[in-house]
């Protein structure tokens, strides 16, 4: 490949104007270029929700499927075919929401798969109402007396559960968000990186004069392997919203734990096999 | 002659072990068995027995009658109007705690023998089982064999104890014998519909199981688990059944052939991705093990009630095969039908199936042969590689013998393999063109139904063809068609249908349909109560069954029931 626009697939994008996803899907393409990972060479795997229209606007394999889904999807694709970079798109209902059970699941398995969460803490695609990541409160069409559930805490509830990368970045810090996401994608074993989005459409608040005034860069001062500092740092969200890789750990993945992949890929040992020593 | 034995006693009594003791003990004399299981949704307590019946006849079904009963609880002594002219009942007085005086209740005191010999009342089973098998007149070293498989992985010691507690049960003065005919055959071997269904589905070339435990759908989950090491298969215990489904669709799109199985409220659950297998075109086995519904019903009961469901599951236009296998050798040839039907036409294949197919034994020849009919219809490798202009969803191309574009392999080459649950354009990306739409569903639904409908085979004739009484049912019933076909008393046309949907078409079913249609007294036989064999007959073939026989307690059919049945409305 030449430039990493040679991920584009000609198709435009079904997104509004101004968009964050326009963002994380160029530097996406930019940092695939620059692990010189090629379109077979990847499966993207997404649900549904704006964010997981994203496989359909670059070169790649690619399996959208159901709302909330994805993971599941993406697991059984990682251990039929190891040698294929699994990568899942979601937004916040898809992932913290309908897919709440999967997502708890992928971190007790640890597959090899990155998981990028666009989260705008709102439903864009039904435009509007209150999403997991909603703050306490929010007044919605559907939500006349306010968001009445507190909102989840992704990063706390990923490095409670161990799982073996995660981090936050930012729709509007593209630079950040590229090496946040080469990180990812070489990282073996699960990865969640949760991605403050702008929904320019449905969230109001939560808009980019919000978050610049919020988030900083941090490099932490702790081992990526130590839980309770991670936890700890996990905590922090308000006034100061910090972007950065929050805890690493080398967990033995899914895929590795599962002795028949050891060496072959399943998918190269399809065969028929002779059944005469089970029939007695 | 024909012998049926029934074992009952409390859940963790050892009555399963016992019961398949028996079968095999039978088998390997060379007799023809068929047992089957009933036990409650407990771990422990409750009453739970073991049916064998063995016989020189085919023997295929459920008996009323029996001629032994050997109980290790106080609700087997209740059988005593079951019992057939010669039946007998074993039992042990003392540790039941009851006596009975009617001379046909042998008192057994397995666990005072088992006390003098300083045996632990854990032997309670072998005993017993060596004592009817002397009743049997059976040479001693058969049981001696069969105890030995079954505690093959056992220690040298409980071996030892076992074989003590054999001579125990030979010793024990009998006067009721039973001189069994030889039955002049080699030794058998014994399926169930667990083992059919995973012989099937390994044969098969599945290479990925996920599933979510549930009754009676885990027998198969477990075998597979029990052979993926042997024969390389991932087999994964998924969080729920959305994710047990998801993973298989995942596992397949990747390039293996993947299945998934549970139970009626799992399947429910498994619904939306049903239709996502239809939509992205991504073949997947489902095994559907039925029990009684609604909602969580009878857990470990029987019952033919998710026919249509089955049919009609999941939302939208999409095209599937249901097939219900009426026996364990049906299971591992539809299984392996399933799974080329599902590869050939890229659709989800349902082999439905119920706890009492999946739980009872069946015996065949020593040298039974499964044949398997294997195409693998993927493109790999340097096939893929050297394909030209590969889209995943192209229009029909007629050029082919078969005009459906071919599933590829992600990874195996530069070109790229993509799918959605959206509609979606010829290389699987999300459009909104009606036009796009319309050619899909023409390949999709259209081209696919017309097509697979040619693949089902017709139902099979059993009996007296000319018969004016036609018996007609589907899946698990084989046995009970089959031996009213066989019973000497009144002559019977049974038909039994295995491929359920699509049904075959008329021209490829005409013999049974004019049975059907030239009988007088035509019956439909199911384990439902509202009927949805019938009304799925009924509606396809245009004709109205005259009688029905149904059964809905949960219980399958035995034969006695069934006669009495017919005999009551002709």
């Amino acid at each position: 490949m030449q430039s990493y626009k040679d991920f584009d697939n000609g198709i435009i994008p079904a997104w509004c104007p101004g968009c964050g996803n326009f963002g994380i899907l160029d530097t996406f393409k930019k940092a695939l270029f620059e692990l010189n990972i090629e379109p077979h060479e990847i499966t993207l795997v997404s649900g549904i929700g704006q964010s997981s229209k994203m496989p359909h606007y670059l070169k790649c394999n690619g399996f959208n499927g159901l709302h909330g889904r994805s993971l599941p999807v993406a697991t059984g694709i990682s251990v039929a075919n190891h040698k294929q970079k699994v990568i899942v798109f979601g937004g916040d209902g898809d992932t913290y929401g309908e897919g709440g059970n999967h997502l708890l699941h992928a971190f007790r398995r640890n597959p090899n798969i990155t998981l990028f969460v666009h989260n705008n803490e709102v439903y864009g695609l039904t435009k509007g109402q209150a999403s997991p990541t909603t703050e306490f409160g929010r007044h919605t069409k559907a939500q006349p007396f306010g968001a009445l559930s507190e909102p989840l805490n992704p990063l706390a509830f990923a490095i409670a559960m161990d799982c073996s990368f995660v981090a936050r970045s930012f729709s509007g810090n593209l630079e950040h968000l590229k090496n946040i996401m080469k990180m990812a994608i070489m990282h073996e074993g699960f990865a969640l990186v949760d991605i403050l989005q702008i929904c320019v459409s449905f969230n109001k608040v939560n808009n980019f004069e919000w978050y610049k005034d919020r988030v900083y860069e941090f490099k932490a001062e702790y081992d990526l392997a130590d839980k309770l500092r991670a936890f700890e740092k996990s905590q922090e969200f308000g006034d100061k919203i910090p972007l950065g890789v929050f805890y690493s750990s080398a967990r033995s993945t899914f895929e590795k734990n599962m002795p028949i992949i050891k060496e072959n890929t399943l998918v190269s040992m399809q065969n028929f096999p002779d059944i005469k020593s089970l029939i007695c | 002659m024909k012998y049926t034995i029934r074992i009952c006693g409390e859940a963790g009594q050892g009555i399963q072990t016992t019961g398949e003791g028996f079968s095999r003990l039978f088998s390997s004399l060379g007799y023809n068995v068929f047992s089957f299981q009933d036990y409650e949704s407990r771990i422990r307590g409750g009453h739970n027995f073991y049916q064998i019946s063995f016989s020189t006849e085919e023997v295929y079904a459920p008996k009323k009658f029996l001629d032994l009963v050997l109980t290790f609880d106080k609700k087997g002594l209740e059988y005593k109007n079951l019992l057939s002219d010669e039946g007998i009942v074993i039992y042990d007085a003392n540790s039941l705690k009851q006596s009975e005086s009617d001379e046909r209740f042998v008192n057994c005191p397995f666990r005072e023998m088992l006390k003098d010999a300083g045996l632990k009342n854990i032997f309670e089973n072998v005993v017993s089982f060596a004592l009817v098998s002397n009743i049997f007149s059976i040479d001693k070293k058969y049981v001696y064999k069969v105890i030995q498989d079954i505690f093959s992985d056992k220690s040298e010691d409980i071996l030892e104890q076992n074989m003590k507690a054999i001579d125990i049960g030979y010793n024990f003065e009998m006067k009721k014998k039973i001189d069994l005919p030889s039955s002049n055959n080699e030794s058998k071997i014994l399926l169930d519909g667990v083992k059919g269904i995973g012989i099937g589905a390994i044969g098969s070339g599945c290479k990925f199981y996920a599933a979510y435990p549930m009754t009676p759908s885990t027998g198969v989950f477990q075998y597979m688990g029990a052979n993926a090491e042997k024969f390389n298969i991932v087999v994964e215990q998924a969080e729920d059944e959305l994710s047990a489904i998801n993973m298989t669709l995942g596992a397949s799109f990747a390039g293996v052939r993947a299945m998934t199985g549970t139970s009626g409220g799992g399947f429910a659950l498994m619904n939306e991705a049903l239709s996502l297998s239809g939509m992205t075109e991504t073949p997947i086995v489902i095994l559907l093990s039925q029990r009684p519904g609604p909602a969580t019903g009878f857990p470990t009961r029987t019952e033919q009630g998710e026919l249509l469901y089955a049919i009609n599951a999941g939302h939208g236009d999409f095209p599937r095969v249901v097939f219900a296998p009426g026996d364990p050798l049906e299971c591992a040839l539809l299984t392996n039908k399933a799974f080329d039907i599902s590869e050939k036409y890229q659709i989800p294949a349902i082999v439905l199936t119920d706890q009492h197919l999946v739980d009872s034994l069946c015996s065949y020849e020593k040298d039974l042969k499964i044949d398997l009919q294997n195409q693998d219809y993927r493109l790999r490798s340097a096939e893929f590689e050297s394909y030209q202009d590969y889209k995943r969803h192209k229009f029909l191309d007629f050029s082919k013998n078969n005009p459906l574009h071919p599933l590829a392999v992600p990874g195996d080459s530069r070109q790229l393999v993509f799918t959605d649950s959206d509609e979606h354009d010829e290389e699987g990306h999300i459009t909104e063109d009606g036009e796009v739409r319309k050619k899909q569903l023409e390949r999709r639904y259209f081209w696919k139904i017309e097509n697979i409908r040619k693949e089902i085979s017709p139902p099979k004739i059993y009996g007296n063809k000319n018969s004016k009484i036609v018996l007609v049912g589907f899946g698990s019933n084989l046995g009970i068609l089959r031996e009213i076909a066989n019973n000497k008393k009144l002559s019977i046309c049974a038909i039994h249908y295995s491929e359920l949907f699509p049904l075959p078409l008329r021209e490829n079913s005409e013999e049974a349909l004019n049975n059907i249609l030239n009988a007088y007294v035509t019956i439909c036989i199911e384990n439902n109560a509202s009927g949805q064999f019938q009304k799925l007959i009924e509606s396809e073939y245009r004709f109205k069954f005259s009688n029905n026989i149904r059964k809905f307690d949960g219980r399958p059919f035995n034969y006695d029931e069934v006669l009495e049945g017919i005999y009551a409305i002709i």
